[in-house]
Order: structure tokens, then C-alpha cells, then sequence
């Protein structure tokens, strides 16, 4: 899938827009959140999310992120237009509680990874990405 | 790309008790449904929603994906090997079509 | 297209509006990154200038060298290189019959393997003395030996198959001829290099030349080479061929494009390639 430079605007638009009216975009997100942990507390540490500062393009950003012992981690991108990014559960076999994976960012946001762990306990991490937009189309 | 294609990649061989890194790609759209064709409607939404992987019919992860995967998902993850066997790999998309690749691992 | 020269006023202000912040111009921008893929394959990703661009640089840079760290990663590892997905295809594509011959690319060429050197020696004069590029070479084959449709210049078809073919040049220095028949068109192609197109008035010297190195808004201006080509990018999720980019070069000058697969831009593409003649094929590139 491709976006044209008029998509990538509206796009870019639209996180503006969630950047200056915050709460809908942050009720989703919070949603999201609430619906993974059962709005139980959720700490800081344990877990690693691993991004670039920089993305050249929004299209294609690869992060990782890692929790051991977690059994579950769930990503959310806070300024995408739906927040969801992806969840994974880990079953006997993983050799780690790690993936990594190419997402989508919509503009210069926040991503935020949540991790639950084998007692139930929930941990999170969160890093900026800018992302830029390119001078020249093609 | 039009045609949906898996690609792993799974070291030939590990030793027992092992943690090794597995790479996956499928060549697929990822669209969104967001996005209005040249006359305005909806172009509908089409991902793969669902990746698993197995080790001998065990589960090494299994992800829900959302519309925020790049186009042609690139997934990476670790698997431990305690035996000689074959990973097995699925997607599933919205249209409820299967993709499945596997690959076998020995272990010396 | 008529050339003109921008006085020292606004010569300075275009080299604002190009957003030339710092002294970054003409030095690489990743001195210590080499380009290894999957750890064995060595690319020449810098190159002393040919002859015919002595003037302008010292060393020709890949366009790799100009992309983030995430970027260059993708490209150093065959798997994590999406553009493999259209090699793949491309395979299947050699193999399959068609047409009224009944005939697949194998049926002629055999293995795939016999294309090495072929991407590195593009565009090149045919036996009519016209300039071709890979693409024209592959539809006549479609067109007249395999007696199927051709493809299109930017069609999955076209792309996986030149996808295949760069692939098998992989690591070789780009090696154009420019002398001879191919003279006249070289001449041409760099004749567009420095003419001044669109409403924006720039040549692709303005940006290549005079100001790689430079950020033009958040995009780092490389020396504009095309070894890498047909390269993955990010932006389109898929590959874009080199005409593409071009067209889409003098679209962001404001200007009226020429058609991908036109005459004028093969020559454009042969005198672009030349500049970057002993440079590697990079054969499916990832870029922004």
C-alpha cells in the first residue's frame, strides 16, 4: 500500500489534529490500554522498546521490544488515527519475550509498549519517534 | 505486489536447549481502510489480523496485528529447540484466507 | 526548456530554501559505514570520480551512505531487504511461459545466472543504434521472441523482472559506455542534467551536485547515483524504478515530466549512470 502526498497530508493532518485536541485520540488510547490490563496499575521498568530517534519514513518503522518473563506485550501508537499496533502472547516455545516488527506512524508521536507479566503484573515503556517528512516526492 | 507470498528464515541447525532468532515476511497490501479511492469510497480494509508460530505443534508466539504494520509485515521473534523439528507458520487475513510456510530445524 | 542563470542574491536565497544549515556539503555522511551484505558480500559504495566528473567530486557516493542507520540496515541483510519479495516474483516470472512461442525467459537464457553483467552495462546502444534500457530490452524479448504483450515500465511485472536481473550484477562496478554510438546520447543526458526545469527552476545539478550533503527540508540530498536501482522505498512500500524517481525529481520542480521509458530519460539515465561508473551494483537497494 501506498500513500500519495495529499494522503500523507491528511494523514499528517489529522495527528496534528489529534495533537491539539488531545482527548479522543487519548481516550482511545487509554482505552486500549484499560482493555489490555483491566485498568490495573502499571509500572515502569522490565521491559525495553526499542525504536529510532529519527524515522525517515512513517511507513516503515522498525521497533523491538523485549519483557522477560512477560507473557504478553501489547504496542500502541498514542498518535496514530486508531492507536492499536499489535499484541503477542508467548507460548512455551518462545525463546524469548521479544519481537520485533515494521509499523506505521502517522507523524511524530509517542509509542508505547505494556507488558504482562507471568504474576500478572503490568509494565510499560514509552519512546518518541519523529518522524519526518521528506522534501522531495518521487 | 498482488500475489501473497511467505518468506522465513530458520537457522539449519541448533543445539539443544538453543534460543534462535526467526525472521518472517509476507508480501501483502496491509490496507487500511482508511484510505478513499479517486471516486470516494472506502477502499476496505485488508491486513493480516492474525501471525502464529509453532514448534512441533507448541506455540512459540501468537500476534493480533493492526492496521499500524507496514505493508509486506516483517515479524521477528526467538524460539527455543529442544528437539529435531519443523516451525510452522500461518497468517490470517481479513478476507479469511490461511498463508502457512515451514521449515525444519535439526538438532545436533 | 530555456536555462538561465540565477544571480548571487538568489542563488543564496535558493541555497537557504535548500535549508544549507551547516558545512555538511560533500562529506560523507557515514564515514565509518561499509556496505556488507549478510556479512560476506563487500560493496563499493565510494569510488573515485570518473574522469567526466572529476571536475565536480572527488569520490562518487552511493546514495546508501546518505540514509539513516535503520535504513542501511535493511538493505545489509537479504532478508530483511523487502525488494526480495520482487525478486522472488521475478524467478517465478523467468520461468513461465508465455505468449504465442509458448516460451519463459529460461527457455532461451537457461539459468538466470547467465544475466550477470548485464544491469552494470545499462542503458546501452542496441544493434539499430538506438540507446535501450533494461526494460526495453526485456519487452522486446516478450514482444518478439516469446510473442506476449509487454509489459509496462512500472508494472509488477517489469519491476520484479528488472528486480531479478539487477540482482545477478550484484557487486560489480557500474560500467556504461559513453563513447562511440553511445556519445550522442550521453551528450544529450547531460544536457538535461544541468538544464533548469519547472516553475522552481532547478537543474538536478542544483540539488546533486551543488548542494548533496545538505538537507532540502528533512531529506538528506545524496549524488543523486543510481547504482542502486531499482531500489525498495520505504515511502511506496514497494520498488520504484529509476525513470520513476526521475519523474517524480522534475515533478517537485514544478515542472512538466517526461514519461518514464521516453527517450529523453534514458539518456538521462545513461549519463546519470556514468557518474557513477566503478560504483557497485547494488541490485535491490532499500532507500527512504
Amino acid at each position: 500500500m501506498k500513500f500519495s502526498r495529499r494522503e500523507a497530508l491528511v494523514l499528517a493532518l489529522g495527528s496534528a489534529a489529534a495533537a491539539a485536541i488531545p482527548l479522543p485520540a487519548l481516550a482511545a488510547v487509554e482505552q486500549a490500554i484499560a482493555d489490555f490490563t483491566g485498568g490495573a496499575a502499571v509500572a515502569e521498568g522490565g521491559i525495553t522498546l526499542t525504536t529510532p530517534e529519527i524515522a525517515e519514513n512513517g511507513n516503515t518503522v522498525p521497533i523491538s521490544v523485549e519483557a522477560p518473563g512477560a507473557v504478553a506485550i501489547m504496542v500502541v501508537a498514542a498518535g496514530n488515527p486508531t492507536p492499536g499496533v499489535c499484541r503477542a502472547t508467548f507460548g512455551d516455545q518462545a525463546g524469548a519475550q521479544m519481537f520485533g516488527a515494521r509499523i506505521r506512524l502517522a507523524g511524530t508521536q509517542d509509542v508505547v509498549a505494556i507488558a504482562q507479566m507471568a504474576d500478572g503484573s503490568f509494565v510499560r515503556a514509552s519512546n518518541e519517534v519523529k518522524v519526518t517528512i521528506g522534501g522531495c516526492g518521487g | 505486489m498482488s500475489d501473497i507470498r511467505p518468506r522465513v528464515r530458520v537457522p539449519r541447525t541448533a543445539s539443544a536447549g538453543e534460543s534462535v532468532l526467526l525472521k518472517t515476511l509476507i508480501s501483502h497490501p496491509m490496507e487500511t481502510g482508511q484510505r478513499r479511492d479517486g471516486s470516494g469510497n472506502v477502499i476496505p480494509r485488508w491486513i493480516i489480523n492474525r501471525f502464529t508460530c509453532e514448534f512441533n505443534g507448541r506455540n512459540v508466539i501468537d500476534m493480533a496485528l493492526d492496521p499500524a504494520i507496514s505493508t509486506n509485515p516483517y515479524i521477528e521473534f526467538e524460539a527455543v529447540v529442544d528437539e529435531t523439528g519443523e516451525f510452522t507458520f500461518t497468517w490470517h487475513d481479513d478476507n479469511g484466507d490461511v498463508y502457512t510456510d515451514t521449515q525444519s530445524i535439526e538438532v545436533a | 526548456m530555456k536555462q538561465r542563470r540565477l544571480g548571487p542574491l538568489a542563488a543564496a536565497t535558493a541555497a537557504l530554501a535548500l535549508g544549507a544549515l551547516s558545512s555538511a556539503s560533500l562529506a560523507d555522511p557515514h564515514p565509518d559505514a561499509e556496505l556488507v551484505i549478510d556479512g560476506e558480500l563487500h560493496l563499493v559504495t565510494r569510488a573515485p570520480a570518473p574522469e567526466h566528473v572529476a571536475h565536480v567530486f572527488d569520490t562518487v557516493k552511493s546514495g546508501w551512505l546518505y540514509r539513516t542507520d535503520e535504513t542501511r540496515a535493511l538493505q545489509m541483510d537479504d532478508f530483511d531487504n523487502p525488494g526480495m519479495l520482487y525478486v522472488d516474483r521475478g524467478q517465478d516470472l523467468w520461468d513461465t511461459a508465455e505468449g504465442t512461442a509458448d516460451a519463459s525467459c529460461a527457455s532461451c537464457h537457461g539459468d538466470v545466472e547467465t544475466m550477470r553483467g548485464v544491469r552494470a552495462t545499462m542503458p546501452r546502444v542496441n544493434d539499430n543504434g538506438e540507446l535501450w534500457a533494461l526494460e526495453n530490452y526485456i519487452n522486446d524479448c516478450r514482444t518478439e521472441r516469446m510473442g506476449a504483450e509487454p509489459w509496462g515500465w512500472t508494472s509488477d511485472g517489469m519491476k520484479s523482472m528488472t528486480a531479478l536481473i539487477s540482482l545477478q550484477s550484484r557487486g560489480l562496478p557500474m560500467s556504461v559506455q559513453i563513447d562511440g554510438p553511445a556519445a550522442e546520447y550521453w551528450e544529450q543526458g547531460k544536457e538535461m542534467y544541468y538544464t533548469r526545469y519547472g516553475q522552481l527552476e532547478l537543474s538536478c545539478a542544483n540539488c546533486h551536485e551543488d548542494n548533496n550533503g545538505r538537507m532540502i527540508r528533512a531529506d538528506h540530498l545524496s549524488q543523486g547515483m543510481v547504482n542502486g536501482f531499482p531500489t525498495y522505498r520505504l515511502k511506496n512500500a514497494g520498488i520504484v524504478p529509476m525513470h520513476q524517481r526521475f519523474r517524480g525529481c522534475i515533478r517537485d520542480t514544478r515542472g512538466e515530466t517526461f514519461a518514464e521509458g521516453s527517450p529523453e530519460f534514458i539518456a538521462l539515465e545513461l549519463y546519470v549512470a556514468s557518474r557513477g561508473n566503478g560504483l557497485s551494483i547494488e541490485g535491490v537497494s532499500v532507500r527512504q
